[in-house]
C-alpha cells in the first residue's frame, strides 16, 4: 500500500423529490396518515367551530328541550334546550387545548428534569423521590385535589392535569438519558472537548425525541380524557364553558330519556382519542430507529 | 523511530492506578474493588507507536481511557508533554483533549446516529473554535479525502456508511484537532481482517504524515507486530513485559508474553509450534493473587512466585520483564526456544 489509501467507492443514490419520500412514508406507516388526518380534521372542526355550527352553544330555548335528533337538531337538544349538536362542535376546543396544552408542558418540563436527572448523579436521587411520590398518587384524585385548591378555569385544569403527567415523562427521559449515556460516542463527544451543554443538546437530546414524541400523543389522549371525567365529575372545565366532560355531566341524568346527549360528545371524545393513539402508534414504529428504513 | 523516541517522550505514565468500587447494598457502601489498572508505567515517544496487549479483562482499554480522563485515575500520575494531567479536573483538561485523541473499538456505537458525518467530522473543530463555516467545510472535506471517504459522504448518517468507513470517520474526526498522540482502543478488532488491514495500513500512513504517536490497545497479536514500534504485555492490570516489538516476537522473557505468543496460528500447514495451554482462568480483578500474579497459571512456578511481587527488571537494553525468572541485564532463551518453531511431530504438540 502506498503512502495515499484508496478513495471507498461505493454507489451513491441520487436525491428523491419530496412528493415521492412523503408518498413512501405514507405507504409505509398508514395508521401514522389516518390518525393525522383523523385528528387533523378534529383540529379544524374545533378552529373553525361557528362554520360548522353557526348557532350559540349557550343559547337556551327551554321551549324545545330534550328533543331527539332531527333536521334542525341534529344532535337534539338538552334540558335547556340548547342544541347539542354546536355544543359537541364547541367542546372540540376545550378538549383539544386541554390535550394539547398538557402534552407539550408536561413534556418540556419532564425533558428538562429528566435530562438533568439522567446526567447529573446529584440531582438524580433527589428528583427521582419526588417523581415517585408524584407517581404513586393516580393522576385524576391529584388533578381533583388540585382543582379543589383553585377555581374552576380551563388554565387551572391544564395545570392540574400536566402535574400528575410530568413524573411519566421524567421516567421515560431519565430511562433513555441513562443508556444514552454510556454509549461510546458520549464518550467520543467528550474527548474531542464537546461542552456540557452541547452535549446534552446535540448528542443526547435528538435520540430521545423519537419516544417522547410517542409519549406527548400518549399524554395528549390522556389529558383528553381526564379533562372529560374531571369536567363530568364537576372538577374541571365551569359550567359556562361547554366541555365534552360537563356536556355528558348534564346530560348524565336524563340518560334514559335522551340518550344522546351523553352518546354524540362521548362519541367524538372516542374517535379523538382513538386518533392521537393512532398516530403515536403510527409514529412509534416509524421512528423506531430498529426499523429505520431509508426513506 | 527509536530516535524520534529519544527526544522526549510525549506521553509519561507512572504508577497509574484505576481501581472500581464494588458497591452493594441500600446505603451504597463501598465492599471491595476491582483491580482494573493496577501499577502501569510507560512512556511515548514522538510519532512512535506502543501496542497494548493482553486478553479480555485484563485493563488494557481501562488504561486508555484513564489516560484520557474519560475515567478519573485513582493513583499514578499521566504526563502528556511534559504537563501533568492526571489530577486535571474536566474544565482544566479540556486544553490538553486537543492533543490527544481516541479511536474507539465499536465503529458502530462510536458515532452518533442522528449526526451527518460532516458534522462528527466537524464537531471537533467546532468545539475548538478552530474553523467555521466555509472553512470548516473544506477542511472536513479535506480530512474525508485523507481517510479515503469521498466528499459526497459528508451528508450521510453512520447507519449509511460499512464499519470499515465508520472506523474510518472516527480517525478522521480524531485527526480534525491535530493531536499529537491517538489512542486506538480496539480499532480494528471489530472489523473483518480485509477491512482491518486497510484501517491499520492508513493509520500507519497517518502516523508517518503527522508525526502522529499512537497507544494502539489490541488482543490480536499479528496486528500489534504490524503496526508497533513497541510492545507492552498486560495481565491482570500490570504490565509484565515491554519492549520493542523485535525481541518481543522472537525472545519472550515472560512466560505469560511465551504462552500467548505460542497461541498465535502460524499460516502454514506444515509448521505448527509448540503450544503452551495455560491451565485455569484468569483470577478475578477484584481478589488478585498474591505475589506474582500470574503465578496460579504459570508453568515455571516457584514458591516465592507466590508471596513475592517481581518488580520490572531491565533484562536487556529497553527489554522490562516482571519476572522472579530473570535478573537484571540477563535475558534468557532457552525458555524462548520452547515457543520458536519446531516441525509437525510431537504427540504433545496441540493441535490449533
Amino acid at each position: 500500500m502506498t503512502a495515499t489509501t484508496p478513495a471507498v467507492i461505493d454507489i451513491i443514490e441520487p436525491p428523491k423529490p419530496l412528493s415521492r419520500i412523503l408518498y413512501e412514508f405514507a405507504r409505509r406507516n398508514p395508521t401514522v396518515i389516518f390518525g393525522s388526518a383523523l385528528l387533523l380534521s378534529m383540529v379544524l372542526m374545533a378552529i373553525f367551530a361557528p362554520l360548522f355550527a353557526p348557532g350559540d352553544p349557550l343559547a337556551l330555548a327551554p321551549a324545545r328541550r330534550l328533543r331527539p335528533p332531527s333536521e334542525t337538531y341534529w344532535f337534539g337538544t338538552d334540558m335547556f334546550g340548547r342544541d347539542v349538536y354546536t355544543r359537541t362542535i364547541y367542546g372540540a376546543r376545550i378538549s383539544l387545548i386541554v390535550g394539547i396544552s398538557v402534552s407539550i408542558l408536561s413534556t418540556v418540563i419532564g425533558l428538562t428534569i429528566g435530562l438533568l436527572s439522567g446526567y447529573v448523579r446529584a440531582v438524580d436521587a433527589v428528583v427521582m423521590r419526588i417523581m415517585d411520590g408524584l407517581m404513586a398518587i393516580p393522576g385524576i384524585l391529584l388533578a381533583i385535589a388540585m382543582m379543589a385548591l383553585t377555581k374552576a378555569s380551563v388554565e387551572n385544569v391544564i395545570i392540574a392535569i400536566t402535574i400528575p403527567e410530568v413524573p411519566r415523562v421524567v421516567r421515560l427521559v431519565r430511562g433513555v438519558v441513562l443508556q444514552i449515556r454510556e454509549q461510546p460516542y458520549i464518550e467520543a463527544a467528550q474527548s474531542i472537548g464537546t461542552r456540557f451543554h452541547r452535549i446534552l443538546l446535540k448528542h443526547i437530546l435528538p435520540n430521545i425525541m423519537a419516544p417522547l414524541i410517542v409519549q406527548a400523543t400518549y399524554i395528549c389522549a390522556a389529558a383528553v380524557l381526564i379533562e372529560a371525567g374531571l369536567s363530568f365529575l364537576g372538577a374541571g372545565t365551569p359550567p359556562n364553558i361547554p366541555s365534552w366532560g360537563n356536556i355528558m355531566a348534564e346530560g348524565r341524568t336524563f340518560f334514559q330519556i335522551a340518550f344522546w346527549i351523553i352518546l354524540f360528545p362521548g362519541l367524538f371524545l372516542s374517535v379523538t382519542v382513538l386518533a392521537i393513539n393512532l398516530l403515536g402508534d403510527g409514529l412509534r414504529d416509524a421512528l423506531d430507529p430498529r426499523l429505520a428504513r431509508r426513506m | 523511530m527509536a530516535e524520534a523516541a529519544k527526544k522526549g517522550n510525549l506521553l509519561e505514565v507512572t504508577d497509574l492506578k484505576k481501581h472500581f468500587p464494588i458497591r452493594k447494598g441500600i446505603l451504597s457502601r463501598v465492599q471491595g474493588y476491582v483491580y482494573a489498572v493496577d501499577g502501569v508505567s510507560f512512556t511515548i515517544g514522538h510519532g512512535e507507536t506502543l501496542g497494548l496487549v493482553g486478553e479480555s479483562g485484563c485493563g488494557k482499554s481501562t488504561v486508555g481511557k484513564t489516560i484520557l480522563k474519560l475515567l478519573d485515575p485513582t493513583a499514578g500520575e499521566v504526563k502528556l508533554n511534559g504537563t501533568k494531567i492526571s489530577d486535571l479536573n474536566q474544565a482544566e483538561m479540556r486544553p490538553h483533549r486537543r492533543e490527544m485523541q481516541v479511536i474507539f473499538q465499536d465503529p458502530y456505537s462510536s458515532l452518533n446516529p442522528r449526526m451527518s458525518a460532516g458534522d462528527i467530522v466537524g464537531e471537533p473543530m467546532f468545539n475548538y473554535g478552530l474553523a467555521t463555516g466555509k472553512e470548516k467545510e473544506e477542511r472536513t472535506r479535506q480530512l474525508f479525502a485523507r481517510v479515503g471517504l469521498r466528499a459526497e459522504h459528508m451528508l450521510k448518517y453512520p447507519h449509511e456508511f460499512s464499519g470499515g468507513q465508520r472506523q474510518r470517520l472516527g480517525i478522521a474526526r480524531a485527526l480534525a484537532v491535530n493531536p499529537s498522540l491517538i489512542i486506538g482502543d480496539e480499532p480494528v478488532s471489530a472489523l473483518d481482517v480485509s477491512v482491518q488491514a486497510q484501517v491499520i495500513n492508513l493509520m500507519m500512513d497517518l502516523q508517518k504524515e503527522f508525526n502522529l504517536s499512537y497507544l494502539f490497545v489490541a488482543h490480536d497479536l499479528a496486528v500489534v507486530e504490524h503496526i508497533s514500534h513497541r510492545v507492552a504485555v498486560m495481565y491482570l492490570g500490570k504490565i509484565v513485559e515491554m519492549t520493542d516489538k523485535r525481541s518481543l516476537f522472537t525472545s519472550p522473557q515472560h512466560p505469560y508474553t511465551e504462552a500467548l505468543l505460542s497461541a498465535v496460528p502460524i499460516p502454514s500447514p506444515k509448521m505448527k509450534r509448540k503450544r503452551i495451554i495455560l491451565t485455569g482462568d484468569v483470577p478475578s480483578p477484584i481478589r488478585p493473587p498474591p505475589g506474582c500474579r500470574f503465578h496460579t497459571r504459570c508453568p515455571y512456578v516457584m514458591d516465592h512466585c507466590k508471596v513475592q511481587e517481581p518488580p520490572m527488571k531491565e533484562v536487556a537494553p529497553g527489554h522490562f520483564v516482571a519476572c522472579h525468572l530473570r535478573q537484571p541485564g540477563q535475558a534468557m532463551y532457552e525458555i524462548a526456544a520452547h515457543a520458536t518453531m519446531a516441525p509437525k511431530a510431537p504427540a504433545t504438540t496441540a493441535s490449533h
